[in-house]
C-alpha cells in the first residue's frame, strides 16, 4: 500500500511540475485572495490583524479546490484512473498517494500565501508550534477529504460545479478548527488552542481512515 | 411508445394503503400535537408562549437526524456485497431528500424562535452554523444522485457520501457542549439523561416527536415510490427506443 502511495504521489507531482498549474494557476489564486480580502476590508491594519488566521485559512481552501479538482482530473483524462485499477495499484495506496500529492502542493502553497499574508497584513509570527502543528493537520484534513470528494465528482458530467458543493461543507470542521487555532496562536494564547488542534487531529485521522476503507468503492466501475 | 410510460405512472404510483393510513395518522397526530401546544399546554415562566414552538422544533430536528442515520444505514447496506441492492440506494436517497426537508424546516423554525428570543433571525451560533452547513451537505448528497453516471457506480459514490455526510450529524448535536453557545442546551434530555419537560408539556411534545415520525415514514415510502417508478420509466423508454432502432434496421435491411 505505502509503495503503491509513494509511486502515486510521485506521479501526481511530476504531472502538477510538468503542467506548471501550481506555479501559474493555484499560487496566483492564493495571492490573489489575500489581496482582495486586504481591498474588501478596506485595508484597516486593526480588522486584518484581527482576522488574518481566517483569511488565511479561506485562501488555502479556496485553493485546495483547484489542487483537489486538479488531482481528480488527471485520474479521470482519458480514464487513467481505471487504467491504474487494471494494473493492480491498491486503491487504498492510490488514494494515499493522491493525498500525499495534494498536501505537498498545499504545503508549499500553504508557505508562500502564508508569507504573503505576514507582509500584507503585518502580523507578528508568534506560537509557531501551534501554527505549523495545526496547519499541517488542517493540509492532510483537506487534502484526505479533497480526494474522497475529488473522486466521488470525478468523470460526472457536472464534476466542476458540484465538487465545491460537496467539499466545503464537509472541511468546514477543519476550517473552523484551525482557524480559531491560528487566532489564538497569533494573538498570543497559543495555550488555550490544544482543543482545536484536537479537533483537527480527529478530523484528519477520519478522513484518512475513511478514504483508505472507502476509496475502491470510489473507484469501482 | 409514449402511452407506455403513462399507462405505468397510472397504474403503479398509488402509495400503498399502510403508508396512507401511516400518513394520515402522522398528520391528525401533528393536528392534535398543535392544538395542545397552543390551547392546552400552560407558557413558560421565562420564555412565556414562546416555549410553545418547543412541540414543533425539537420533532422536526429529531425527523432531519432519523433521515440522515436511515440514509447512512441504507447506504451501508448498499455498500456491503451480502446486502447489495438498488432497494437500499433507493431508500438512502428517498430518505435523503427527506431529511434535507426535514432540515430546512429545523432551520426555519429555529430562525423563527431565534428572532425574538435573540432579537435576530440569524446568529453564528455553532449549532445553528453546523445545521445549515448539514443542510448543504445533504444537498450535495441529493446533486450527488442526479449525476449522469451508471446507476450502479451513481449508487456506490451516493453511499460513500452519505456515510462520510453522517460522521457530521453527531458533531451537529455535541456542538451545543463542544462550543458552548447561544443556544439553549437539549430540552429534552441532557448529557446525563435527565428529562427537563413534565406533565402535559411533555405529552404534547411525545406526540409532536411521533406524529413527525410517522409523517417522515409516509413521506419517504411517496418518495420511495415515485424512485422505483422513475427507474422503471427510464427502463421502458430504453426498450422502446431500442425496439424502434430494431424496426428502423429491419426497413433498412428487409
Amino acid at each position: 500500500m505505502f509503495r503503491d502511495a509513494l509511486v502515486i504521489a510521485t506521479k501526481d507531482l511530476k504531472i502538477e511540475i510538468r503542467s506548471k498549474v501550481v506555479t501559474y494557476q493555484i499560487i496566483p489564486l492564493g495571492l490573489a485572495v489575500v489581496l482582495f480580502f486586504g481591498i474588501s476590508l478596506n485595508g484597516s491594519p486593526d480588522l486584518l490583524e484581527k482576522t488574518g488566521g481566517g483569511l488565511y485559512w479561506i485562501a488555502l481552501l479556496f485553493t485546495s479546490l483547484l489542487a483537489v479538482s486538479r488531482s481528480a482530473a488527471i485520474e479521470s483524462e482519458d480514464r487513467a484512473g481505471e487504467g491504474l485499477t487494471l494494473a493492480g495499484v491498491d486503491p487504498a495506496g492510490m488514494f494515499l498517494g493522491k493525498t500525499l500529492a495534494v498536501f505537498a502542493e498545499l504545503t508549499f502553497v500553504g508557505i508562500l500565501v502564508g508569507g504573503a499574508l505576514l507582509l500584507a497584513f503585518h502580523l507578528r509570527l508568534v506560537g509557531m508550534p501551534v501554527l505549523i502543528v495545526s496547519g499541517l493537520l488542517g493540509i492532510v484534513g483537506l487534502a484526505s477529504a479533497g480526494t474522497i470528494y475529488g473522486g466521488l465528482a470525478g468523470s460526472t458530467n457536472i464534476k466542476d460545479t458540484i465538487l465545491p458543493l460537496l467539499y466545503f461543507p464537509v472541511v468546514s470542521p477543519v476550517v473552523l478548527a484551525a482557524t480559531r487555532a491560528w487566532e489564538l496562536s497569533l494573538g498570543g494564547h497559543a495555550g488555550q488552542s490544544g482543543v482545536w488542534v484536537r479537533i483537527l487531529f480527529v478530523f484528519a485521522l477520519i478522513y484518512c481512515v475513511v478514504g483508505i476503507i472507502f476509496y475502491e468503492r470510489i473507484l469501482e466501475i | 411508445m409514449t402511452n407506455q410510460p403513462n399507462s405505468l405512472l397510472l397504474t403503479k404510483t398509488n402509495i400503498s394503503s399502510p403508508y396512507k393510513v401511516v400518513g394520515l395518522i402522522g398528520v391528525c397526530g401533528l393536528a392534535g400535537t398543535v392544538w395542545l401546544g397552543l390551547f392546552v399546554t400552560p407558557p413558560d415562566q421565562f420564555m412565556g408562549n414562546l416555549v410553545r414552538l418547543v412541540y414543533l422544533h425539537p420533532p422536526v430536528a429529531w425527523v432531519a437526524f432519523l433521515a440522515f442515520g436511515i440514509t447512512a444505514l441504507a447506504s451501508s447496506l448498499y455498500l456491503w456485497k451480502r446486502t447489495r441492492s438498488l432497494v437500499w440506494d433507493r431508500l438512502a436517497g428517498a430518505s435523503g431528500e427527506v431529511g434535507v426537508v426535514f432540515t430546512g424546516l429545523t432551520l426555519a423554525s429555529g430562525m423563527i424562535w431565534g428572532r425574538p428570543t435573540w432579537g435576530v433571525w440569524w446568529t453564528w451560533d455553532p449549532l445553528l452554523t453546523s445545521t445549515a452547513l448539514l443542510f448543504l451537505l445533504y444537498v450535495g448528497y441529493l446533486v450527488l444522485r442526479t449525476t449522469s453516471l451508471d446507476p450502479n457506480v451513481r449508487a456506490k459514490r451516493s453511499a460513500v457520501a452519505a456515510i462520510i455526510a453522517v460522521i457530521d450529524v453527531p458533531i451537529v448535536h455535541f456542538s451545543v457542549l463542544w462550543w458552548r453557545s447561544l443556544h439553549q442546551p437539549p430540552t429534552v434530555l441532557d448529557p446525563t439523561l435527565t428529562p427537563h419537560i413534565h406533565g402535559e408539556m411533555a405529552w404534547t411534545l411525545l406526540l409532536g416527536f411521533v406524529s413527525m415520525t410517522l409523517i417522515y415514514v409516509w413521506m419517504t415510502a411517496v418518495k420511495y415510490r415515485s424512485l422505483v417508478m422513475g427507474d422503471r420509466i427510464e427502463s421502458v423508454w430504453l426498450d422502446a427506443a431500442l425496439s424502434e432502432r430494431r424496426a428502423e434496421s429491419l426497413v433498412g435491411n428487409p
